[in-house]
């Protein structure tokens, strides 16, 4: 038996704090939060699994979803906490077997503008499940019976607001961010106080007459300015700040309705834990008119930058550039392109992209990389602290962009245009490791097709990830070779994650409507 | 994503006003490219018939012109409701048209499709071997013109996500096929034989992918002018399975 596995017997059923979500590195086999750690590493300290013996892993246990899985699961004293949209369940870490299911209705007139139907996964706090719903509740369950302790409205889902995100709890709070940002809302990022669910603050990514950055929109367009947020962020619980990305500005496709920069939007915010106040904003693409949410989960490490030792936090964009930034000011440190692009010269000194005019979208169309989708988009990087890279997993693929007229009408997709497939030119992916401070690729590994899955990097010195057409494997961290593949009969739009099973490590990931546990 | 976003195209879509010579326009510079300048067909089906298939009703068609059919046909979520309302009617009105009246004799035709040794490799109404494509309904899909080249030259037009691929293992014999199906780690292969043969990219020597080959042989020069147009009646009337 493993020596963490002796601590698991231990705290079986306790309760997870605030303090050991902090210092989750401690117990890596559990993964108590989104990204497995505050820092949005997506990464496990387990050393289990190596190049070496990855090839020997097999299917554990299998759970059937009850529609499309995107779950990134918590793990948390032999137990397994998932989500698929309005509903949640405890399984026995061990069999796979339900502890308890919740759910809970979607109103008839629910309707999803601009996004599938899907949940991310949870978040727990103490002894409480967190769950995001479609129809825009937050919902607090205990995590050993299933019952709802308290719900809280988050916004009106009538209107075009939803939740698909995993929340992000941290000390005492709990925080969310929107869907909707086809239908014409004004995103917001929210906290709620874990034991009561009364909202402690709200952070508007759309600033309001009076407040800086509103003179970035004109007339009365920031009122139906889009800037979504829903992606789960990151955490630096040193200074209690808060890395949360925006999406587009709506209209998506047509600006004409809104010169400027449209602050916040495709931006990322650093907030303060406590209050919601904006420390610092950094804005990726200004003006967006492809639908390139900053959407992703932003990765905070530290890395010597030209002699000085340095906080970052870094975002792969779905504008195909790489970005590190500054984590306590936001300056922009360092950036370069990861995919094919070719709507911006590059970035200026300052990190603003340097648009090639004649890029926007069209009446007749026009063909530009990446597509709408972005280069990568919701679904997790990974970082490693032993090799220093950031993994991620990389759509090349073009679009043409049309524009067209839009109107605000409330409840439907406000959207001015759209993309279309563009014919004759070649899509694909791949995973790429990218030197954390600079964006600079060191490796890749090539996919059939443009991937839907997140990556996971581990202490072992693998890298996980899946494809579209169903494979989940295992790369060597340090050169991108293929040491293991497994065909799973599901395409995978999931994030993996990486535990312990009595003392043995496994992966799972989600594929079609099944999870799959793997171990030796 | 973009499905949903559809689905809200689509709901709109019955209240929004229609518009013939909008939909002409975005026809003739979105759909003519394989549907034909005035929906005569060529990649794609011919659109000037009164009944199409697989849009009995207005609805049904708007339904396909947002959504596409997958993988030929791509969906057009970027028009506007009322973009898409304004093409159903232009395309309804390709119907009235008289349809085109094709040379040639379908009757000796088919014994052409016979003698020639077609049914080796394709399947009509049942009969055959499914190593090509089934042509039961292949005058539903694809125009006389279309019809006409890839008799001519096969590899001219090869149909979408087509690929005819030569691998040498590191060990075993070198094969020739048809791709089934492809991830990023295997890739499967019908050869002429109709045997299906699986590999892992990583235990292959080679893998070629021959762009612009077909298995099919060319029939130009192998016709005359006269059995080409009886071939290609015959091949243009198979709209519905017998």
């Amino acid at each position: 038996m493993k020596w963490w596995a002796a601590l698991l017997t231990v705290s079986a059923f306790g309760q997870v704090p605030f303090d050991r979500i902090v210092n989750s590195a401690k117990e890596p086999e559990n993964w108590l939060t989104y990204s497995g750690t505050y820092l949005g590493h997506r990464y496990s300290p387990l050393t289990e699994l190596t190049p070496a013996n990855v090839s020997t892993l097999r299917v554990k246990w299998a759970y059937q979803m009850d529609s499309r899985a995107q779950v990134s699961p918590i793990v948390a004293d032999g137990v397994m906490y998932v989500t698929g949209p309005n509903s949640a369940a405890a399984l026995d870490l061990r069999t796979g077997r339900p502890l308890w299911k919740w759910s809970r209705p979607l109103p008839k007139d629910y309707q999803s503008i601009g996004f599938g139907r899907v949940n991310r996964g949870p978040a727990i706090l103490d002894n409480t499940i967190f769950v995001a719903t479609l129809d825009c509740y937050l919902v607090a369950l205990d995590a050993q019976s299933g019952v709802e302790r308290w719900s809280s409205k988050v916004e009106d889902y009538k209107v075009g607001y939803s939740m698909t995100l995993a929340p992000l709890a941290i000390r005492g709070k709990v925080l969310v961010g929107v869907s909707g940002g086809e239908a014409g809302i004004r995103g917001f990022v929210d906290a709620y106080d874990a034991r009561t669910g009364a909202r402690a603050w709200r952070f508007y990514t759309i600033p309001g007459p009076g407040e800086a950055g509103h003179n970035s929109w004109s007339e009365e367009s920031w009122k139906t300015g889009g800037g979504s947020t829903w992606v789960t962020g990151s955490y630096d619980p040193e200074t209690n700040t808060v890395y949360w990305g925006v999406g587009n500005p709506g209209p998506d496709w047509n600006p004409d309705s809104r010169p400027g920069d449209n602050l916040y939007t495709c931006s990322l915010l650093a907030l303060d834990g406590d209050t919601g106040k904006l420390k610092w904003h950094f804005q990726f693409t200004p003006h967006d008119s492809h639908d390139w949410d900053s959407a992703h989960v932003p990765i905070l490490f530290e890395a010597d930058v030209r002699g000085t030792h340095r906080k970052l936090v870094a975002v792969a964009n779905r504008n195909a550039f790489y970005y590190a930034l500054d984590r306590a000011t936001g300056e922009f440190v360092a950036g370069r392109p990861y995919a094919k692009q070719t709507w911006a010269k590059g970035l200026d000194d300052r990190g603003r992209p340097i648009v090639i005019p004649g890029t926007e979208p069209s009446e007749q169309g026009t063909l530009v990389w990446p597509n709408l989708n972005g280069a990568t988009v919701w679904f997790s990087p990974a970082y490693s602290p032993k090799t220093d890279l950031l993994y991620v997993a990389v759509r090349e693929i073009a679009s043409i962009y049309f524009k067209r007229h839009a109107e605000y009408q409330p409840a439907t997709f406000f959207a001015g245009g759209g993309e279309a497939s563009a014919p004759g030119t070649p899509v694909s992916g791949a995973i790429r490791a990218l030197d954390a401070a600079t964006g600079q690729m060191r490796w890749e590994f090539p996919l059939n097709s443009a991937p839907w899955a997140g990556v996971l990097a581990t202490g072992g010195g693998l890298v996980f990830s899946g494809s579209d057409e169903g494979n989940f494997f295992a790369l060597d961290a340090k050169t991108g070779k293929p040491l293991w593949d497994f065909q799973t009969g599901g395409r995978i739009a999931a994030n993996p994650i990486s535990f312990g099973i009595d003392g043995s490590q496994c992966v799972a990931v989600a594929a079609g409507t099944v999870l799959y546990v793997f171990g030796r | 994503m973009w499905r949903c976003l559809l689905l809200a195209a689509i709901a709109a879509a019955a209240q929004a006003q229609s518009d013939p010579a909008v939909g002409r326009k975005i026809f003739e510079s979105q759909c003519a490219l394989c549907h034909g300048q005035t929906g005569g067909g060529g990649r794609g089906p011919a659109l000037n018939r009164p009944k199409l298939p697989r849009a009995p009703d207005d609805a049904a068609l708007r339904t396909i012109i947002s959504e596409g059919i997958p993988p030929d046909m791509p969906a057009s979520w970027q028009l506007h409701p009322s973009e898409v309302m304004g093409l159903a009617v232009y395309v309804r009105s390709l119907g009235a048209l008289t349809p085109e009246v094709l040379p040639g004799d379908p009757t000796r035709g088919a014994r052409l499709y016979e003698s020639k040794g077609c049914p080796a490799c394709h399947i009509v109404s049942g009969k055959g071997t499914g190593f090509g494509p089934e042509l039961s309904t292949v005058g539903a899909r694809r125009s006389a013109a279309y019809l006409k080249q890839t008799v001519l030259s096969p590899a001219a037009n090869l149909p979408e996500g087509f690929q005819y691929v030569a691998v040498t293992p590191a060990s075993g014999p070198a094969t020739r096929g048809i791709r089934v199906n492809e991830d990023s780690f295997t890739i499967q292969l019908k050869d002429s034989a109709g045997r299906f043969h699986s590999f892992r990219k990583s235990e292959l020597r080679e893998l070629h992918r021959l762009e612009k080959e077909s298995p099919m042989p060319a029939y130009a020069g192998q016709l005359s002018p006269a059995e080409l147009d009886d071939l290609v009646s015959y091949l243009a009337g198979l709209k519905e399975k017998s």
